[in-house]
């Protein structure tokens, strides 16, 4: 068996104003793997995901591809983790989606005409080339989250985490996304509350509750041990009662 | 939108388009200049000559004459306050140099937003030598005017569902409601600021921004600049000559 | 009151465009903090909020409605220096991009609004800061803001001529004497709120000043700039003899003839210049004041 990419042992976190928000999380993430996160509001997922590649760091450890994440080890996490934002409007800061493809490259010591064909080569990737001088606010909810993946993907990581992607998408959208998720070589955790968009992407699934891991298994037998699914109309009967209840935190 | 109509215009591609844009800032403030020291008691059938620079430029943008020339009327209504207030006065001639001097301006200043996309306005600037704090705080406030302006709208929108809009008296629980809504988009922005912020880091950012685009001004440039400046002051001498 | 371009004479244009290159360029370095860029988008998107924020109408009686101009609450908030770049990335994207105010007279309206009124404001706030009530600081800081942004505004005109009939004049004062009431009372309204959402939103104003004197020294200089700017405007005999015994208003003559020989005598008059020469003066007496201000404010931080 090889080394976990991300490895996270008895992982707490408080939040200044006394929260707790992460209360021991333990976590392995394999190589080329792909595991969703699902969960009640606040219960800790976006939390957890902050700390992957320490803009968030809490007690206990989180290990990326074997660097303990500590303040020296900030810029190459930063690089070997790709994260992308629930609000795409968030990560696309720069004047036009070129740039901001661009911008990680910059950081990354790029020079200019360097890091343009690079950007251009993610952006055809996602299917965006032809929108490379288009001001960001010009584009479908669809668009932007394309965007911003290739920004992220430009940075080549091994692990892409992405929080909440579905959110600002229509069907179709979500479908693309799938399929381009469905494309990547990366190992992948997806913090969903999108039942179907997690059953169809990853294997196995984790679930957050109160800032702890209660829950692991397949996607379909979280999503059934935790009622954690709308009562279909096909079914035309009432959710059976389940063990744990997703009670809100907020 | 407003912007998104003066965004749409700037990304064409015409001569004056591809300038430089130091070259077109250059340009516009000898402009500005020369308006702004002819004397109020120039002839007032003499002030419209200044026309022909930005007329020529919007002109050689291809730019659409009437919508330029509308937009830039957003100077009117403070100039009419001006005006009258010249006018009670009894300066008549004032009060057209008032309206005249500022009109031509602003259709100076339209001509060149109108040709230059904010990201190569602000590149410029920053080549002139402005402080390049400011220049991303302006190009982060450009890039999230239209967002934040949509979460306004849609507050408002709410608000008036729940029969907050018309009536024309004071009451203080509207005042009170415009504060809680406008507390409410601050805590939204900062969060919005945050998360921003965070997304930056998370790409390797590292508290400088780099530029991608770098300037290469041409002998296109170096002649706006000259014709800018020559015409600019033979339109202010031609101002004040003995009829 | 953002001044188009086409109004303010070149010696009030020079004058506060020097006024505030320097301001502003002494306030973006305080505002960026140790990692370089790393506030930018904070400020920048507060900016973006502020704009957003200048949407939300309120009815100010008689079928008008009023809105918050936002420096004073950017000030109380963000700290003074990021809230003086916040207004200028304001002004400049409003001129740039929307013709609200002229490109010349940036440096005029961002004297006015940036520097002077969110400066005024917040000084107020802080020596008001130690009584009862944080309402009554917050009251009057945010309407202070507006007024000195009203007076210097209006000054600048007159002193470049602009004639402004008392009448109108006093009509026009009356409206912005509501306006900043009403900015204090929504400003008071939305720090309410905002520290019910989150007390660390809200910058402390119960923090004794450091030297409360000096302050209140530099408060008073400010705003007797203004005032001053203002009877000078009106009565310009007193700095007219001033300036010509310090030399100022003659070598101000030929260095503003020199570039352009066939330039129009008659305006050239004795009044005209020494009007701009008392506007310069005062332009500058109110802006030595908001430095010396800025000094007292930020020494603590910076150490």
């Amino acid at each position: 068996m090889t080394d976990p990419v991300v490895q996270v042992a008895g992982l707490r976190y408080r939040y200044p104003d006394g929260t707790l928000a992460l209360d021991g999380v333990d976590f392995r993430l394999e190589k080329g793997e792909t595991v969703a996160v699902l969960g009640p509001n606040g219960s800790g997922k976006s939390t957890f995901v902050l700390h992957l590649n320490g803009l968030l760091q809490g007690e206990g450890t989180v290990s990326v591809c074997g660097m303990r994440i500590g303040h020296e080890t900030l810029t190459p996490v930063r690089r070997k983790v790709g994260l992308v934002f629930q609000d795409p409007d968030e990560q696309l800061f720069m004047p036009s989606v070129l740039e901001d493809v661009a911008f990680g490259l910059l950081n990354s010591g790029l020079k200019p005409e360097e890091a343009l064909p690079k950007a251009r080569h993610f952006l055809r990737l996602v299917g965006m080339d032809h929108a490379g001088e288009k001001a960001p606010y010009h584009l479908s909810g669809g668009e932007k989250q394309r965007v911003a993946i290739a920004g992220v993907l430009a940075m080549q990581p091994e692990i892409l985490v992405l929080d909440e992607p579905t959110t600002f998408l229509d069907p179709p959208g979500q479908r693309d996304l799938l399929a381009l998720l469905r494309s990547l070589p990366q190992a992948m955790i997806v913090v969903t509350h999108n039942t179907l968009f997690a059953e169809s992407l990853a294997a196995r699934a984790v679930f957050f509750e109160r800032g702890k891991i209660v829950g692991e298994g397949t996607p379909r037998e979280l999503l059934d041990c935790f009622n954690w699914s709308l009562p279909g109309p096909s079914r035309g009967q009432p959710p059976p009662a389940a063990g744990s209840s997703g009670q809100s935190r907020l | 939108m407003h912007h998104v109509v003066l965004e749409r215009w700037s990304r064409g591609t015409s001569i004056i388009h591809r300038r430089d844009p130091r070259a077109k800032i250059i340009a516009l403030v000898a402009f500005l200049a020369a308006v702004a020291t002819t004397p109020d008691s120039c002839a007032p059938f003499r002030l419209p000559a200044y026309a022909a620079l930005p007329l020529a430029a919007i002109l050689a943008a291809r730019l659409p004459l009437g919508g330029v020339a509308a937009r830039a009327a957003v100077v009117l209504p403070f100039c009419g306050v001006f005006v009258v207030f010249s006018l009670v006065a009894g300066e008549t001639q004032r009060a057209a140099a008032l309206l005249e001097k500022s009109y031509l301006s602003a259709l100076a200043a339209l001509a060149v937003a109108a040709t230059t996309p904010v990201a190569r306005f602000l590149a410029g600037l920053e080549a002139l030598g402005a402080p390049r704090f400011l220049l991303w705080v302006i190009q982060f406030l450009h890039r999230y005017l239209f967002v934040t302006s949509e979460q306004a709208q849609h507050m408002r929108q709410a608000a008036a569902s729940r029969g907050a809009g018309g009536g024309f008296r004071f009451r203080s629980w509207r005042l009170r409601a415009a504060s809680s809504a406008i507390a409410v988009l601050f805590a939204r922005s900062y969060r919005r600021a945050e998360a921003t912020y965070r997304a930056m880091l998370s790409r390797g950012f590292q508290g400088r921004i780099q530029l991608l685009y770098e300037l290469s001004p041409d002998w296109g440039d170096a002649l706006l600049v000259v014709l800018g400046i020559a015409v600019s002051i033979g339109l202010r001498v031609a101002m004040v000559l003995p009829a | 009151m953002h001044i188009p371009d086409g109004f303010l004479s070149p010696a009030i244009l020079a004058a506060t465009g020097a006024a505030s290159a320097g301001g502003v360029y002494w306030m973006s370095r305080r505002a960026q903090g140790e990692i370089e860029e790393s506030r930018a988008p904070l400020l920048g998107v507060m900016g973006a909020f502020v704009f957003a924020a200048q949407m939300i109408n309120f009815p100010v009686g008689a079928g008008t409605t009023g809105h918050l101009l936002g420096g004073a609450l950017l000030a109380f908030t963000l700290g003074p220096a990021p809230a003086v770049v916040t207004m200028t990335a304001i002004l400049a994207v409003q001129a740039l991009v929307f013709q609200d105010g002229g490109v010349l007279a940036l440096g005029a309206n961002v004297f006015n609004m940036a520097i002077a009124g969110v400066l005024g404001g917040y000084l107020l706030y802080r020596l008001l800061g130690g009584s009862r009530s944080r309402g009554i600081a917050v009251f009057t800081g945010a309407s202070a803001s507006v007024m000195v942004c009203a007076v210097l505004a209006l000054a600048e005109l007159r002193l470049s001529g602009v004639p402004m009939p008392p009448a109108l004049l006093g009509v026009s004062m009356g409206l912005f004497a509501v306006n900043a009431v009403l900015e204090g009372a929504v400003t008071v309204g939305v720090i309410q709120a905002l520290a019910r959402l989150n007390p660390g939103f809200v910058k402390e104003s119960a923090a004794p000043l450091r030297r409360p004197v000096l302050a209140a020294v530099a408060l008073a200089a400010v705003f007797l700039a203004s005032v001053g700017v203002w009877f000078a405007s009106e009565a310009p005999d007193g700095l007219e003899s001033l300036a010509d015994k310090l030399g100022i208003g003659g070598r101000a003559r030929a260095i503003l003839a020199a570039p352009l020989p066939g330039y129009d005598a008659a305006w050239f008059g004795n009044a005209a210049v020494n009007k701009a020469v008392a506007g310069v003066l005062g332009a500058g007496l109110a802006f030595a004041a908001v430095l010396l201000l800025g000094r007292i404010l930020f020494r603590k931080k910076a150490a």
